[in-house]
């Protein structure tokens, strides 16, 4: 058995791993990063439209600042969110942006004087400031006040990873391409590290670390259709669930994308509505403000989707073979915009609808999109139950997201996160030391090697392919946009005896080295823990919150639910607990977000926590705004990034 | 709808005894079906051990560059109906390490040339700038032709179809010339034209290539590889005086 020794491992490399390991590697740790693919084609890339941060430079953006994204992102969340994450998040944000612009972001910028833009389908001049000129610019977004999310045309993402990996290439920080971790390595108490399979070469090893962090991203690939790249499959989070040690949270809080192109799946970025677009039904006509009069198009992404399948349910779909979609416009931006500012968008259409968005209108559709739960963290980053695990990104659930998470907010999550978490994950290496248990790692790296030889030995049994493909019809079926009890209960059946089912997977292709059959029956079982997690979740919340929607259950019940979903995997089953959020430490008390249908059952503590907000607030006049936010919600943040973020123009 | 015939190179390098060989599938074409849907379904149906690298599946991430009917491209993205003939034969990209049937190591090559060329901004000063303070301020037309050069998503297919990469192991490629032209244009990068004349400035750089423009054909972004090799050859020939 080959062990590897590192300060500190990080397993994936997207945006959210590599800078957790660029501030490792800063402060002069051993950090080694694994990653499935080459880190410049990790799912990151495919983050379009931009990244939220209250930079406030452009018309659209003046008046913007930390409380205005804090605000945001918490109705957002339909309150679902940790409020002093938000903080930190909503404070590091124009930090990140900056700092990618060192780093070689080439950020789309101001340009001054006079220029046409759509909102709600009407054209509007507006004058951007000479003191403005050069800085950089931001576009609208769903669900947010002020113009916030900065950008490079639509790939925005893309220009973020090349810029990122190429500072971890700088900082000499090794990649490890095409690895899989499958295995924590653990006491029950103390993460130390992983065990690790090879894709090329197969070979089973041990990583061996102080700090563990996982990084792998989202787990959209349990659904049929998802705008997730197919190595989205969550075996990440479910390595720590396997554990039985750390808990994942909020796994019933899964986002559809509104614009997903049919039948593809692929999206187009929510920039093409941010930027003026519209929805359309079967007649041409643009249905969304019926609906959302004040929002329209832009409401938050839980709402649109739910929006868009109500209406297709009133037979106003445009009729397909592949079901029923709507259209996306965005002829009225016109071809010089689009080539410009919607180039991906463009290439999309092209090549894989044949059609001409300057032109055709887009065929789309609410589809699985993102993964607001995951691996449960304390706002440093660390896993609940097992000291020197993190995680960070989408793989986690520090919670900034709640129940539904803003457009713009993920890709900048990432960054923020890998900043914040990395310090953390600094701290920890630099407080503790990691003592090496070889039989330990021993017992880890011969259950996995047993698990892989079960699997070549084995001569007859299930298709993990004909498994994952049955999973991945239940959850689009059964806990997709709109969830009630029957399906629900049907789903977790169904998925359980998927599982055991899966306990059976055969395989023909007998070689131990690079194997997709292998890889699909190692990943599979894994996948399907995730799926039972979510479709538990789904069943048990008897609420409707941000993206969690119940046709049975449509108020939002904060007296009952105002609490994040704990899942632990005790005795090959999952076990659901709960975790209450404090009403009386919330900047933000629960309230009405403004857009959605609004109704509300109260918590009995809000009226009072409302009273004790307006009185803080009343007595703190005088002074400046992160005073009077601090004496409302203390939070703490590492001192690298407590500085207070510089506006044009502004004072405070 | 039409029966595809599909004719895929297969070859294990660590499977003892493995030649290189083409293989034969049938497939029946199906509404909007793309080399991605195909080479899944072949897998799923007929081949589990098949190997081919997909990850966005949306042409944004580069992983699937292979040799479709002789041109390299994304696989993702072209649909078996650009095809009027049903055959449809791929192989993997070559100048790349083989891993097995289609699945090549772009991601080791790239790596090393990121490192070759410093495929970074180089400015002593960049820990000195407070990411606090307002930013420094860019043009924005300047910003949009860097994000021109930066759209690149190192697939591969420039390399592959490089006749004087084929001939110069050592070539530095469209892909590393639109990487440094990059940096070049970028003010924050403070190297001089005579630190990238040290990279580029000779055979294995911009006066090694021998114009004939299969990167330009090949690149599946459209990243006028032709106009970018023209203006840093310039440049590189004004970095001598």
């Amino acid at each position: 058995m080959r062990i590897e020794y590192t300060d500190s491992l990080i397993i994936g490399g997207g945006l959210a791993g590599l800078r957790t390991a660029i501030a490792c590697k800063k402060a002069k740790l051993n950090v080694l990063v694994l990653s499935l693919v080459p880190a410049k084609r990790s799912h990151s890339a495919a983050a379009q439209g931009g990244m939220q941060a209250s930079l406030a430079s452009s018309f659209k953006g003046q008046g913007d600042n930390e409380d205005v994204h804090f605000a945001d992102t918490v109705r957002g969340s339909d309150w679902g969110c940790d409020q002093k994450v938000a903080r930190m998040f909503c404070h590091v944000a124009p930090k990140a942006v900056r700092e990618l612009s060192v780093w070689g972001v080439p950020w789309n910028r101001v340009n001054k004087g006079k220029r046409d833009v759509i909102v709600n389908a009407q054209t509007e001049t507006i004058t951007e400031a000479n003191e403005s000129h050069g800085l950089i610019t931001a576009r609208d977004f769903g669900g947010t006040k002020k113009w916030r999310t900065c950008y490079t045309s639509d790939g925005t993402g893309h220009s973020m990873l090349n810029a990122m990996d190429n500072k971890a290439i700088e900082l000499e920080i090794p990649v490890l391409e095409r690895q899989q971790a499958l295995k924590l390595i653990h006491d029950g108490k103390r993460c130390t590290g992983a065990i690790v399979r090879d894709l090329i070469t197969g070979e089973v090893f041990a990583i061996v670390a102080n700090a563990t962090t996982i990084a792998t991203g989202g787990f959209g690939r349990i659904y049929e259709i998802s705008t997730n790249a197919v190595i989205c499959d969550g075996v990440g989070a479910a390595m720590a669930l396997e554990t039985g040690e750390t808990p994942l949270a909020n796994m019933e809080a899964i986002q559809f994308h509104p614009t997903a192109i049919v039948p593809a799946g692929i999206l187009t970025t929510e920039g093409c509505r941010g930027d003026g677009g519209v929805l359309r039904d079967a007649d041409g006509h643009r249905f969304m403000p019926d609906y959302e009069p004040e929002k329209a198009e832009l409401a938050s992404r839980d709402v649109v989707s739910r929006r868009m399948t109500e209406h297709i349910r009133k037979g106003k779909g445009v009729k397909s073979e592949y079901g029923d979609h709507l259209w996306l416009d965005i002829t009225l931006l016109g071809r010089e915009h689009i080539n410009k500012n919607l180039r991906e968008v463009k290439d999309i259409c092209e090549h894989f609808l044949g059609i001409d968005p300057a032109v055709d209108y887009i065929p789309v559709r609410p589809t699985q999109h993102y993964s607001m739960g995951g691996i449960r963290t304390d706002f440093r980053g660390e896993s609940v139950g097992l000291k020197g695990l993190f995680a960070v990104g989408e793989a986690a659930c520090w919670d900034l997201h709640g129940f539904n998470r803003l457009g713009g907010n993920s890709v900048a999550e990432t960054v923020v996160a890998g900043m914040i978490v990395g310090q953390y994950v600094v701290e920890h290496c630099q407080q503790s030391n990691v003592d090496i248990n070889a039989s330990l790692v021993k017992h880890f790296y011969a259950t996995q090697c047993t698990e892989i030889d079960q699997l070549l030995e084995r001569k007859t049994g299930t298709d993990a392919l004909s498994i994952k493909t049955r999973m991945q019809h239940i959850m689009s079926e059964k806990v997709g946009i709109f969830r009630t009890n029957g399906p629900l209960t049907e789903a977790i059946e169904e998925l359980k005896a998927l599982y055991e089912e899966s306990k059976e997977i055969a395989i023909s292709n007998k070689v131990r080295h690079a194997n997709p059959e292998l890889e699909e029956a190692l990943r599979v079982p894994k996948m399907l823990k995730l799926a039972i997690c979510a479709a538990q979740g789904a069943l048990n919340r008897t609420e409707s919150r941000g993206a969690h929607c119940r046709e049975d259950f449509p108020e939002r019940n904060d007296k009952e639910w105002l609490k994040r979903s704990l899942y632990y995997w005790k005795k090959d089953s999952v076990d659901v607990s709960y975790e209450p959020l404090n009403i009386d430490e919330m900047e933000m008390p629960p309230g009405s977000r403004g857009y959605g249908k609004s109704q509300i059952v109260e918590h009995p503590q809000t009226q009072t926590r409302l009273e004790t907000v307006d009185l803080v607030n009343a007595s703190a006049e005088d002074l400046s705004r992160s005073e009077r936010q601090h004496k409302l919600m203390p939070f703490e943040i590492p001192e690298i990034y407590q500085e207070k973020n510089q506006r044009i123009g502004v004072e405070d | 709808m039409r029966k595809l015939v599909f004719h895929i190179f297969r070859y294990d390098p660590q499977l003892e005894g493995d030649k290189p060989r083409m293989q034969r599938f049938e497939l029946n074409e199906t509404e909007g079906m793309s080399i991605f849907i195909a080479l899944n379904k072949i897998r799923a149906e007929q081949a589990p051990d098949l190997k081919f690298d997909f990850v966005c599946r949306a042409g944004i991430c580069g992983s699937c560059a292979m040799v479709i009917n002789g041109m390299p491209t994304l696989a993702c993205r072209t649909l078996t109906s650009t095809f009027d003939t049903p055959e449809i034969t791929l192989h993997p990209l070559p100048g790349f390490e083989l891993i097995g049937d289609l699945s090549v190591n772009t991601g080791k090559f790239m790596r090393a040339l990121s490192e070759r060329v410093g495929s970074w901004i180089h400015d002593e000063n960049a820990n000195n700038i407070s990411i606090d303070k307002l930013e420094e301020r860019m043009e924005p037309a300047l910003a949009e032709q860097i994000y021109e050069l930066d759209r690149c998503i190192e697939c591969g297919c420039c390399v592959s179809a490089c006749a004087t990469k084929a001939m110069k192991e050592d070539f530095i490629g469209a892909v590393g010339m639109i990487k440094l032209g990059k940096f070049e244009l970028d003010p924050r990068d403070k190297r001089t034209s005579k630190d990238f004349y040290q990279v580029l400035g000779n055979e294995d750089g911009v006066f090694g290539c021998m114009t004939l423009l299969g990167c330009q054909d090949s690149c599946p972004k459209d990243l006028n590889h032709q106009t970018q090799i023209a203006y840093l050859r310039r440049k590189m020939l004004m970095a001598l005086n």
